[in-house]
């Protein structure tokens, strides 16, 4: 058969260097990155325990806390509590606990990393301008492709999964921070500065607070492709509910990958629900009317 | 005389990719509309030579795009000259590091802006304690001295309230206490006053006017209310397209405009509120011991109501409390209609 395209440079040669390049990576390095990581490995598996060993309504009340102390309203509680006794009464709760664990990780850590990297793009043009075909590769990219090198860096595991989860959920806090800053009202930065406020204070005492409301927002879609990820994360031996829908797909088992992907959607929509009555009170802080 | 507060000195900017070398066109002839349509370079100001002195209202008046704002940014320089110096009590404020300029700007200079700029996610005590908070002025302090800002300007009992809570009159209020809190020398207003409504900022200007007299600050204020600039203004400067056009008191710029332009910026001035009994009382005119009485410094509007009282002539009082002539209404209508 004829190539379409002429062979002009040799890809065989350069995929086998890259390949050869990342394997003495792996072969020199694999282990120190295994040992970097155990905390974090132990931190999702204690985090996954602790949330199967609590009993239910203890788990369902804190749940309960969050989502009040992030909106003080009552009917997101009750509509939370409703949706997690569903999600019990489903008969998938260890494994929903598994996924929360996960994706509870790798939203914090995304966060932890994307709201200060976010901040350094908003801060510089020439930052951004790096930054931005970054970001797309990193949400274009099919998400299977990170899955390689994380597998044969750590071996099958909720390492992997957690690394390849961040790499995929990370691009909308990062954007959606340096977009919020560059949002907030330059009159109300200059007046910072003309009241000889460092560079520092204005980023915490006026760009970061009126960019909440855009920051969450991001935290919320990093939240939600997070959650959209622990299927395929599943495949690399995350456990949780993704692994209940691969078995579903594996065994043509139309109930039980049914059944998996509602608790996936349950627990969509409540953190969907937490993360949005975080924002919309942080954003009535900022436009607060009446009383 | 006064000492001088801020000195400019030959001051220019130029906005675009290049600006000394734009500047450098334009000392060679270029004018603003050409170097904008050639270079893409925006002319903001050319050659600007002034001296404020402390204690007085400094007003900075010309129409839009004049290079108001420009200017008045350059003495906190939120904006940096392209050429020329800025002297604060005689030291050029272009030296200093960013160190000494956020304490420069924390603690001698303070800005009122047009659209108030107040910080929505902030109490009113809070936007008030803003600039004494940037200065590590402990919390209790900057909240007590904030509360004695707010008290001064009127608006006791909104301290726990949200900007977006108070009407815009009042929220420039706000904006004058987190700009008196620092207990800065020099405030700088940038159409402070323009977006309130006629009542509001008449009330505003006299309480301006009022703090002026107690506190001593030295003001710039911009405006493009020839009636405002006349009421506050010890001096008014006027600048047309980044250039200075005249500077000198109101009864000097309005008795004799330095050029056209001037002269038509002036020509639908209110006499009435700009000329002062003093100028027009008839130290010959003996009036009834009952007459009403008017200050000297006082303008002719103040003589309005006693004649539309019924009076047939008004003592004009001076400041050392004597009688120094008076006023018939025929006396004020001639100096209105004169010309
Ligand atoms: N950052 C900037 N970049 C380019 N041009 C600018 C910039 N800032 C101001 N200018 C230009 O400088 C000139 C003066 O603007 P400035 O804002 O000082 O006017 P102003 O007298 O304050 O007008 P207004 O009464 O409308 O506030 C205008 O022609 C404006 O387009
Ligand atoms: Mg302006």
């Amino acid at each position: 058969m004829t190539s379409g395209f002429p062979e002009l440079w040799d890809t065989r040669s350069f995929g086998r260097a890259l390949d050869s390049a990342f394997n003495s990576v792996v072969a020199n390095w694999g282990e120190t990155l295994e040992m970097v990581f155990m905390p974090v490995l132990r931190g999702i598996t204690g985090l996954e325990r602790g949330l199967q060993f609590l009993p239910w309504w203890v788990v369902v009340a804190l749940f309960c806390a969050a989502t009040w102390a992030a909106g003080r309203k009552v009917l997101p509680v009750v509509l939370v509590a409703a949706l997690l006794v569903l999600l019990g009464l489903l008969g998938v709760w260890n494994e929903a606990m598994a996924t929360v664990a996960l994706m509870l990780a790798a939203t914090i850590l995304s966060v932890v990393i994307g709201v200060p990297l976010g901040i350094v793009m908003s801060r510089s043009d020439r930052m951004r301008g790096g930054m931005l075909p970054v970001l797309d590769i990193m949400q274009t990219m099919p998400i299977f492709v990170y899955l390689i090198p994380f597998v044969m860096l750590f071996g099958p595991g909720k390492i992997p999964a957690l690394l390849a989860t961040i790499v995929f959920a990370i691009p909308p806090v990062i954007r959606l921070t340096d977009l919020g800053i560059r949002q907030v009202d330059p009159e109300i930065v200059e007046a910072s500065r003309s009241f000889g406020a460092s560079p520092r204070q204005q980023l915490w005492t006026v760009q970061v607070p009126l960019a909440m409301p855009t920051i969450m927002a991001g935290i919320n879609q990093t939240t939600m492709m997070a959650l959209s990820m622990v299927v395929i994360a599943s495949m690399i031996g995350a456990g949780g509910l993704g692994y209940q829908v691969l078995q579903g797909i594996q065994r043509l088992e139309v109930s039980r990958g049914l059944i998996a992907g509602l608790g996936i959607v349950l627990l969509a929509i409540i953190f969907d629900r937490i993360a949005q009555s975080y924002g919309r009170r942080v954003q009535a802080n900022l436009h607060r009317e009446g009383n | 005389m006064r000492p001088v507060k801020i000195e400019v000195q030959a001051v220019s900017k130029v906005f675009g990719r290049d600006p000394k070398g734009a500047l450098a066109k334009v000392r060679g002839g270029m004018d603003k509309q050409r170097l904008k349509d050639e270079t893409e370079h925006v002319l903001g100001l050319h050659d600007i030579s002034l001296t404020i002195r402390e204690g007085e209202t400094f007003v900075i008046m010309g129409l839009s795009g004049s290079g108001k704002s420009t200017l008045i940014r350059h003495f906190n320089r939120l904006i940096e000259p392209t050429g020329g110096r800025i002297l604060f009590d005689g030291e050029d404020i272009l030296t200093f590091d960013a160190a000494r300029l956020q304490a420069f700007r924390r603690r001698k200079v303070a800005m009122v802006f047009q659209r108030f700029a107040l910080l929505p996610h902030k109490t009113v005590v809070e936007n008030v304690a803003y600039g004494l908070t940037l200065d590590g002025v402990p919390k209790a302090e900057a909240l007590r001295r904030a509360g004695e800002q707010i008290a001064l300007v009127g608006l006791s009992g909104f301290e726990k309230s949200y900007p977006a809570q108070l009407s815009g009159g009042m929220q420039q209020r706000v904006g004058l206490a987190r700009a008196l809190a620092t207990d800065a020398e020099v405030l700088l207003m940038d159409e402070a006053f323009s977006a309130l409504d006629p009542l509001i900022r008449h009330d505003m200007q006299l309480q301006l006017k009022d703090l002026q007299a107690r506190l001593g600050k030295t003001i710039v204020f911009i405006t493009h209310d020839l009636d405002e600039a006349l009421l506050l203004g010890d001096h008014i400067a006027i600048l047309k397209d980044g250039t200075l056009r005249q500077v000198g008191t109101g009864s000097e710029i309005l008795a004799r405009p330095a050029d056209d332009y001037v002269a038509r910026f002036v020509r639908d001035v209110n006499r009435a509120r700009i000329l002062l009994c003093g100028a027009f009382a008839d130290a010959g005119l003996i009036v009834a011991p009952d007459a009403p009485v008017v200050e000297a410094g006082a303008t002719l509007e103040a003589a309005f109501a006693a004649f539309a009282g019924g009076a047939q002539a008004v003592a004009v009082r001076n400041g050392d409390g004597r009688i120094k002539g008076a006023l018939t209404a025929q006396r004020v209508m001639e100096a209105l209609a004169r010309e």
